[in-house]
């Protein structure tokens, strides 16, 4: 049952943002509410106002300059159906297409998934890997905050109490790259997920840039730089031999926890044989 | 006491005007309200059911302008100018719909807790995509529980309307 609370529709970022500053830690903005109104539900969490900023437009998909644009109000659904991001972003296509059903997807927002930052959640971890940026307005100013800056812990983003995340934006990728996210999880949600942004040199011959995500199976999604390093600058055989330790350094730096989803050593280890396989796959499609 | 009289006067009241299966509905509701306690126990609409309550058993699905929602999960006041479907508005004259008869013909239920959902996920997936392969019918369906049986004859059936009405 849910407690009763009170309902603002704010018409504009900025009437959203004044109300979130009024009211403080009493307000809680309001999107899909596909886990807001759970966390509500089981009184985990309890708001005496919710603002229901669905008014503010916010679900274009467009191509801008090079870079893929998001409103932070796109739904699932729309994402995983956006012809925009066919062909321009594949592996988010898919990874869309399989966020938790097609219940939730339908209502379920990007920006709602990304700000209540439940760790068992998959976009994050790709926009990570794919350095996306997200923008955050108030009132009076506007921002943009690096994906790996995002994620602070648990249920815990960085944005401040007054703003609202508008927009997430992503490098179009580019010529010879590819990126794969692959998840695993025998639960509703995802125990371990990894994404790789993998770019081959001009010569394809070697891997000129690589980026790796971990998620889910800790507090929030991380780079692995270290993993990065072991393979970066390689030729794919010289790449391919170093992946077991790069494995291992990331499944170190899930920062994994032993829940129901698995004890800590059973995500470490899928972790590993999780970016063995991203890379694989994304190097197939570079 | 009737759940009216239990509101309190500063109570926020959001009128809601919809259209319920195929029929113009004018309520008032808190914002608080669930789209499911609102069915089924001021609407009277009881097909739906309250299962899992968190997203994940399908029992609780509605059609909101023709794509499948968790009403256990909705507040009320957003099918503001919205169309709602129930398994009750599914037959049309009388006469079931061809899911209904694949279901009944087939066996695609036991108990029948989770019927009402199947049939109205299955429903939009027609919509969608009218001639299905098994891959897409299950991928679309994976959120619907059944704890019965196995889903073949889940799956049976809805081939089974989806050839029929494909026919029509």
């Amino acid at each position: 049952m849910l407690r009763r609370f009170r309902l603002d529709e704010p018409e504009s970022v900025k009437e959203a943002s004044e109300i979130l500053g009024r009211f403080g830690e009493s307000a809680k903005i309001y999107a899909g509410g596909t886990e807001l109104l759970l966390a509500m539900k089981e009184g985990l969490v309890h708001y005496e106002r919710l603002v229901n900023i669905k008014k503010l437009g916010l679900n274009h998909v467009r191509r801008d300059n090079g870079v893929i644009k998001i409103g932070a109000l796109c739904t699932h659904r729309q994402l995983e159906t956006a012809p925009e991001l066919q062909n321009s972003l594949p592996a988010f296509v898919k990874l869309e297409q399989y966020v938790a059903n097609v219940r939730v997807r339908q209502v379920g927002t990007i920006g709602g998934n990304l700000c209540f930052a439940e760790p068992h959640a998959d976009p994050g971890t790709l926009l990570m890997a794919v350095e996306a940026k997200m923008v955050a307005e108030k009132s009076s100013s506007k921002r943009e905050i690096a994906a790996a800056d995002f994620f602070v812990d648990a249920y815990e983003t960085c944005l401040e109490a007054d703003e609202v995340l508008t927009e997430i934006q992503v490098p179009a990728p580019a010529a010879n790259s590819a990126i794969a996210y692959l998840k695993f999880g025998y639960l509703e949600r995802p125990s371990v997920g990894v994404a790789v942004a993998l770019a081959l040199n001009d010569g394809k011959k070697t891997i000129g840039d690589i980026k790796i995500a971990v998620g889910c199976a800790g507090p929030a999604p991380k780079r692995v730089a270290e993993a990065e390093a072991m393979l970066k600058g390689k030729g794919a055989d010289e790449a391919a031999r170093n992946l077991p330790r790069a494995g291992e350094v990331a499944g170190r730096a899930a920062q994994a926890i032993s829940d129901l989803h698995g004890s800590q050593e059973y995500k470490e280890h899928i972790v590993g044989v999780l970016l063995k396989r991203a890379f694989h796959s994304a190097l197939s499609r570079c | 006491m009737s759940k009216a009289m239990s509101r309190r006067l500063d109570a926020q009241i959001i009128p809601v005007s919809f259209t319920l299966n195929g029929r113009l509905q004018e309520i008032e509701v808190e914002p608080h309200e669930l789209l499911l306690d609102v069915v089924r126990e001021r609407l009277g609409l009881t097909g739906a059911k309250r299962s899992c309550d968190v997203e994940v058993c399908g029992a609780c699905t509605l059609l909101v302008d023709g794509r499948p929602v968790s009403a256990c999960t909705t507040l009320a006041f957003e099918v503001r100018g919205r169309s709602v479907l129930t398994i009750e508005g599914l037959a049309e004259n009388g006469k079931l719909h061809p899911l209904q008869d694949a279901f009944i013909e087939h066996g695609g239920f036991q108990c029948g807790f989770c019927t009402p959902g199947m049939i109205l996920a299955a429903k939009a997936l027609l919509d969608e995509i009218p001639n299905p392969t098994e891959d897409e019918l299950k991928h679309f369906m994976h959120g619907n529980l059944c704890r019965c049986t196995g889903y073949k004859k889940i799956i049976e059936s809805i081939m089974a309307a989806a050839k029929k009405m494909r026919r029509a």
